[in-house]
Parts: structure tokens; C-alpha cells; sequence
């Protein structure tokens, strides 16, 4: 027992590739809702606009970050028996905690969220990470997961929102103090006070109203992301 | 030992979540409820949009505007037989609770809008739309018999559909100048597929018939209950 073993620490660098790694595979590569086709129901129902789309992406990413930070901190203290309750209760913290938030800052939005912040408790995509990656990672890396998976699923919320309320309504950011209008004679449709900024024939598409619109965006959006990237079709 | 360590942990967990959510809760409260409240006046405001005269939409007042609009305006509640309540606060009264109770028992909130010139009487209107609950103000003119302005909200009426009572600007305007009584008896304004007596009939939403038949109902037995009081002033 003369050479005791030096454990040699090698120090992880802070954002290495395999770090870069973490924060870019969800946005292309790994997608939580066109890849993984996970956090589908929220999706389709809270993107008619874009602008609570927007606050939603950044709930979900402020959600997933800290739960996925907090469950990392605590992963060797978390009985294995309750783990799974342990996570909700991680995330129904901070769900209450953003509700909360929205009410001091934000009420109309609040309202218009209505329950799909709540809902946010039980978007997979959350969950998924902490029981999947949060379990057994440092918290540094739990952090970049966290990051990534949030802005990968608010990228595409965003982007449906963009088209559905674009040929929906029109308009674009409605309800934010940016409020745009962009085509056809918008609000005044039933009315003949034609107050149209471009393209004044064009009528609102019922369709991109309803929730299916984003089924079909999402869709054309898999399609799209699977011709430009070769490593998605062989994987299926 | 290893069910009081998981029980020690979960106690731990929950009362440390308990803490900083009731914690958090406190200190947002007063804001929360101050945002409800301007959020529930400005949609009282709606009503009179169009006669406002400190702006020329309730959107662009400010939070403390439209207090100040909401402290200037008289605002009464009323009886199932119109006579006036004096121990109620009329911007407290919410319509769903008010329907829970007995007939005689239920109050009404009136308000009283002064743009200088003209009074403008607001009425309370709720009902039952196709999924949910949908509710209004409607504005009468000094004549209590022309409508000066209508808004609507629902609660989960089909976006692009049903929700078009509130999303669409066009619905709530056509309302602007029709009348509730016809030749002296009352008879509301029906929300119709194809109106053509333009004095006491809206156009409805295509693909909302349900949700349409339901404002019709909603404006008659909602002003319906008001006529006791508007008579009452008027003989005055």
C-alpha cells in the first residue's frame, strides 16, 4: 500500500464544447416539441399571438432552469422513492411563483394565460429534463440544459405564434404596447370601415385562429428542419 | 431510519415552499389586486369608449387614469326591484356570484358616466355563452332607450368564432345606436343571422350561433332586470 491513489481532478471548463453543446442541441438538433414532440399541448393552444407567446417562452424558461437547477442541487438528497413528487413540487414552486409574478407586472397577460400557466406544472417538456438530465447532472450543466430546452420549445412557440396571428388577425404583437397592424383591413371586417395597412383584400383566415393551425405550422416546420438536417431523417 | 429521512426531507421541502409562496404572496398582493381591479374598470370603460372624452381609447388611458375617470363617475346598486342599496360598492358586485342567489336577493351594479355634455348609464349583462360564461356592459344614452355603447367579454368562447364578441371591435360597435324598446314596450336587441330592423337587431357571427343566441338572451334578461329602476327615472 505504498502509492495511495491521487485522484486527479480535472477541472471541466466552463463552457467547453460539450457545454456548447447542451445550450444548442435543443434548438435544432434535439427539439423538445418538433424532435422529442414533447410540450405539444401548450403549443397549440396559447400561440393565436405572438405577444403571450413570448411571455410564456420566457415563464417556461425561467421554470425550467430553476427546476432543473434546484433538483440538481438537491439530487443526492432526494429520497429515490418520492423523487417524483420531490420534482413537482420544485416545479409547482416556481409556477406559483411566475403566476404570482405575472398578476404584479402583467394582469391583462395573466389573463389571457389564464390556465396554461398552471399548466406549465404538467408541460412534459419540464418534468422530462429533471428526470432525465437534472437527476444526475452538476448544477452548472443542469443550468445549460434548462436554458436550451426552454428556448428551443419558445423559439417554435414564437415562430407558430408569428405565422397565426399574421394571417389570423393581421396584426402582430396585439395586446403589447407595440401593437401592429400589418394586413388586410384588420379589426373592422364586419363593418365596411376599411382601415387596411397592406394588401387590403386580404380577409383573416379563420383557421389560424383555431389551435389545429398550429398543427399543421408545427408540421411544415418539422418538414422544413428534417430537409436542411440529414441527421434527423436517419435517426427515424 | 430510511422512511424518517424521507419524511424528514419531504416536511423539510414542503414547509420551506409553504413559507416563501405565502412570503412572496404578501408582498405582491396590493399590486395584484389594485391590477384586477383597473383591469375589471377598464372593461367597464369599454362601454362608453367611443364617448370617452379623456381618451380616445380606453387602452391608451393610463393605470391611474382610469381611476381617477372611475372616482368621477356616480355609480349605484340596485335591487330586483330597483330600489337603491346602500351598503354595497358597486365596482365590488361580481354578476356570477350575484346569479348563485335567490331571485330577491340579487344586487345590480349601475354606473354613471358624465362626459360633460351627456350621462351615460352603464348596465350589467351576464349569461351563458357555448362553452362558458360570457358577460357585458351595455351603455344607455340619457333617453334610456339608445344604447351608447356595448362591450363583451367571455370566458372560453372558440377563438375566431365565438370570441369574436370581444376580440372583434366591429360586433360591439354595431350595437352603437340601436334601441331597447320598440314603440314604447321593451324588447331588447337580438343579435340576429340576417338583421334587417337595424334599430333592434345586430348583425350575429357567422359560425357563433350559439354563442350569439346567447348575447340575445344574455341583453334580455340582463336589461330586463334593470327596467324597474329605469323607469323609475324616468318619471322623474
Amino acid at each position: 500500500m505504498a502509492e495511495t491513489a491521487t485522484e486527479k481532478k480535472v477541472r471541466e471548463p466552463l463552457f467547453g464544447p460539450k457545454e456548447r453543446k447542451l445550450l444548442t442541441d435543443p434548438l435544432n438538433d434535439n427539439n423538445p416539441i418538433t424532435v422529442q414532440v414533447l410540450g405539444v399541448c401548450s403549443a397549440l393552444a396559447v400561440t393565436s399571438l405572438v405577444y403571450p407567446s413570448i411571455v410564456m417562452a420566457i415563464s417556461v424558461v425561467f421554470v425550467i432552469t430553476f427546476a432543473n437547477l434546484f433538483t440538481s442541487l438537491l439530487r443526492n438528497l432526494i429520497p429515490n422513492e418520492v423523487r417524483m413528487i420531490v420534482q413537482l413540487v420544485i416545479i409547482a414552486f416556481l409556477v406559483t411563483m411566475v403566476e404570482l409574478t405575472l398578476q404584479y407586472l402583467n394582469y391583462p397577460v395573466y389573463k389571457q394565460l389564464s390556465v396554461y400557466i398552471g399548466l406549465i406544472i404538467t408541460n412534459c417538456i419540464v418534468m422530462g429534463r429533471l428526470e432525465a438530465f437534472a437527476m444526475g447532472s452538476k448544477p452548472w450543466k443542469s443550468i445549460l440544459d434548462g436554458l436550451g430546452n426552454g428556448i428551443g420549445y419558445g423559439i417554435i412557440l414564437v415562430v407558430v405564434a408569428f405565422f397565426r396571428e399574421l394571417f389570423g388577425k393581421g396584426s402582430l404583437f396585439a395586446g403589447s404596447p407595440i401593437e401592429l397592424k400589418i394586413i388586410g383591413n384588420t379589426s373592422d371586417y364586419m363593418i365596411n370601415t376599411t382601415e387596411s395597412v397592406l394588401f387590403g383584400w386580404y380577409t383573416n383566415n379563420n383557421l389560424m385562429v383555431l389551435p389545429v393551425a398550429a398543427m399543421f405550422i408545427i408540421g411544415v416546420y418539422i418538414w422544413i428542419q428534417r430537409t436542411r438536417n440529414k441527421k434527423l431523417v436517419d435517426i427515424s | 431510519m430510511k422512511t424518517n429521512y424521507t419524511l424528514f426531507f419531504v416536511f423539510i421541502l414542503t414547509a420551506f415552499v409553504a413559507v416563501s409562496l405565502t412570503g412572496y404572496r404578501e408582498v405582491t398582493k396590493e399590486v395584484a389586486k389594485q391590477n384586477e381591479d383597473i383591469f375589471n374598470k377598464r372593461a367597464i370603460l369599454k362601454a362608453v369608449e367611443s364617448n370617452l372624452v379623456e381618451a380616445d381609447e380606453v387602452d391608451d388611458l393610463e393605470d391611474a387614469e382610469v381611476l381617477e375617470v372611475f372616482n368621477k363617475m356616480e355609480s349605484r346598486v340596485l335591487d330586483m326591484e330597483g330600489e337603491e342599496v346602500s351598503d354595497v360598492v358597486a365596482a365590488k358586485i361580481e354578476m356570477k356570484k350575484e346569479r348563485k342567489k335567490p331571485e330577491d336577493e340579487q344586487n345590480l351594479p349601475l354606473f354613471i358616466y358624465d362626459n360633460g355634455s351627456e350621462k351615460f348609464y352603464i348596465l350589467s349583462v351576464f349569461g351563458k355563452g357555448l362553452w362558458d360564461d360570457i358577460w357585458g356592459y351595455i351603455a344607455l344614452k340619457e333617453d334610456l332607450n339608445t344604447v351608447a355603447g356595448a362591450a363583451f367579454d367571455h370566458k372560453a368562447e372558440t377563438p375566431g368564432l365565438g370570441a369574436e364578441i370581444k376580440d372583434n371591435p366591429a360586433f360591439s360597435k354595431a350595437f352603437e345606436g340601436t334601441e331597447i324598446f320598440k314603440d314604447g314596450e321593451f324588447v331588447s336587441i337580438n343579435v340576429y343571422k340576417a338583421a334587417k330592423d337595424r334599430k333592434h337587431e345586430v348583425d350575429g357571427i357567422s359560425g357563433a350561433t350559439i354563442t350569439c343566441v346567447g348575447v340575445s338572451d344574455m341583453l334580455y334578461d340582463g336589461i330586463e332586470n334593470y327596467l324597474p329602476y329605469l323607469e323609475k327615472i324616468k318619471s322623474k
